[in-house]
């Protein structure tokens, strides 16, 4: 039977409002299970595998994420310089560059990265356990997979979200330097104490507040996707798209939600 | 009698009109079947008949739309995490496709559960794993990773998890599915040997007869989500119920239209001839 177009708006809103309630209902039961992942408080086993994660989606990540950050914090001087040279204004791009990487394309660049390289791979993991009946192993041995596996991503992001969004943020600012030397011939030296003076700290934490937004996001989307496998591997390869496609979208959504309160809170 | 509280005090298992479906399908239907201590039951069925399912709903990894399931006198569905998660100690279960972890080596696999649920000090957690491999014969292989054992290894080192905490059920999710005959054989030596030397009931789902007589003290029978025959093997095998007599000698359901297979090669041939 044919369905109306009332009927599949209906059916694709509930689909969504279910969506929305799992993440919902695993984010309440992870942030249950999250003190047991603590150093010395918690059960060892979790805080070793929160390190793994740790060195997997960070140290591993530091390579790509300052990458990106170097060229994109190139490309936002050059278009920058390119339309503020002709009001003579070149010292804004030092401006230009410093509050857009803290406010924003620090957190930002490095969620998309995160999500990318470890949102994907969360999914994959799971995924292919759920094929495997190893999460059905688990629950049977009384381990709540949960707690086993989400736990120790979700702590090790929150760690490794920040300090990613930093290095990000020194890269940035760092190619911006880069390219005032090359372009007007300005010391490093007179660049930084430049920057130094246009950043902010409110700037610097409500990036870092975001990035551990973010850090929620990527691998509460990616584990979710990774838990709703049903079928064969092709299911897994499936979910791992869909874990960095809703991840990324929800990253700009929330960035979206959190830029528009930061700034209603600004006192401009 | 399947629902008394006496009967249900002394089964290990007791799975009361339980009523599963998924998505309007029924795929148990009002099922009702007593385990006693120390038995070995199979439930056989073919494929679709809802064997998994029941497996499913017996190891508490699903709830039943309707009816309940009693595991040692206690009813998972209404549990608490702490008893369900005692409940589930004394559980044992053997996956089909052996469900190991395969980021650790097997005997990591072996000690998880003890690291997990006992406070045990790393070198006994060690040496418990070490026996438990001793017993499935793979002694030598605790420290090689899941992926270079062979199919029947892997099916051991699976049991060898599932005796890691001692439980009282021991449940199989087809043994033999993907073994050569030689090695499901000695599987089932070692279903046998286990029960003998723990006295744990046992629980089997499979679809090899051979097996299923070998192994079996009862059968239960399943066919679309109802059991038709649950009795010693000796019934099952003399019995005259149609459905069980086409399963034990393997009729099929419908038989195959050879004269339209016939025909098709035919036109095929006489049009590659052209």
């Amino acid at each position: 039977m044919k369905r109306t177009g009332v009927e599949r708006l209906g059916s694709a809103t509930l689909g969504h409002v279910e969506y929305i309630g799992g993440l919902a209902t695993q984010l309440w039961n992870d942030l249950h299970s999250l003190g047991r992942t603590l150093p010395l408080l918690g059960n060892r086993n979790r805080w070793r595998s929160a390190v793994k994660q740790m060195l997997a989606v960070g140290v591993d990540a530091v390579p790509m994420v300052g990458i990106m950050a170097v060229c994109t914090g190139f490309i936002l001087a050059m278009q920058g310089a390119s339309e503020l040279r002709r009001f003579g204004a070149m010292q804004f791009v030092i401006d230009l560059v410093t509050i857009g990487f803290t406010r924003e394309l620090g957190p930002l660049l490095t969620a998309i990265a995160v999500s990318g390289r470890s949102g994907s791979a969360f999914s994959a993991e799971i995924g292919s356990m759920v094929v495997t009946e190893e999460i059905d192993a688990l629950r049977t041995m009384a381990i709540d997979p949960v707690e086993f596996l989400l736990a120790p991503k979700y702590l090790a992001a929150l760690v490794v979200l920040p300090c990613l969004t930093i290095i990000s943020n020194a890269c940035g600012i760092l190619a911006g330097g880069l390219f005032m030397r090359i372009s007007v011939n300005m010391a490093f030296s007179m660049y930084f104490q430049y920057a130094m003076q246009s950043m902010v700290m409110r700037d610097v934490v409500t990036g870092l507040i975001k990035s551990l937004a973010f850090a929620t996001i990527i691998v509460h989307v990616g584990c979710l996707e990774g838990f709703r496998v049903r079928g064969g591997p092709d299911a897994v390869g499936r979910s791992a798209t869909a874990a960095v496609v809703k991840s990324t979208f929800l990253v700009i959504l929330a960035d979206v939600v959190f830029t528009a309160f930061f700034y209603m809170t600004g006192g401009h | 009698m399947p629902g008394s509280v006496g009967a249900a005090a002394e089964s290990a298992i007791s799975v009361q009109d339980v009523v599963v479906s998924y998505d309007g399908r029924l795929v148990l239907d009002g099922i009702n079947l007593e385990i006693a201590r120390g038995e070995t039951m199979v439930l056989l069925g073919g494929s679709g008949s809802g064997k998994s399912t029941l497996l499913r709903q017996i190891i508490g990894l699903e709830r039943p739309q309707s009816g309940r399931v009693l595991v040692s006198g206690v009813d998972l569905a209404k549990s608490k995490p702490r008893d369900l998660k005692k409940l589930r100690r004394s559980i044992g279960v053997a996956f089909q496709d052996a469900a190991l972890f395969n980021s650790m080596s097997v005997e990591d696999n072996i000690a998880l559960p003890l690291r997990e649920l006992t406070c045990l000090a790393e070198s006994t957690i060690r040496l418990m794993a070490w026996m438990k491999l001793a017993v499935v014969g793979l002694a030598d292989f605790g420290k090689l990773s899941p992926q270079s054992l062979s199919g029947g290894m892997r099916k051991r080192a699976a049991v060898a998890r599932a005796l890691a905490l001692d439980p009282e059920i021991l449940v199989f999710d087809e043994p033999s599915a993907g073994l050569d005959p030689i090695v499901a054989a000695e599987l089932d030596e070692l279903i046998l040997a286990l029960k003998r030397a723990f006295n744990m009931t046992v629980v089997v789902v499979t679809h090899e007869l051979a097996s299923a007589f070998r192994i079996a003290d009862r059968m239960a029978m399943l066919y679309k989500g109802s059991l038709i025959a649950v009795g010693t093997k000796e019934e099952i095998r003399n019995s005259s119920q149609p459905r069980i007599r086409q399963f034990l000698d393997r009729v099929p359901d419908q038989i195959v239209d050879t004269a339209a297979v016939d025909k098709y090669f035919e036109r095929y041939l006489e049009g590659s001839s052209m």
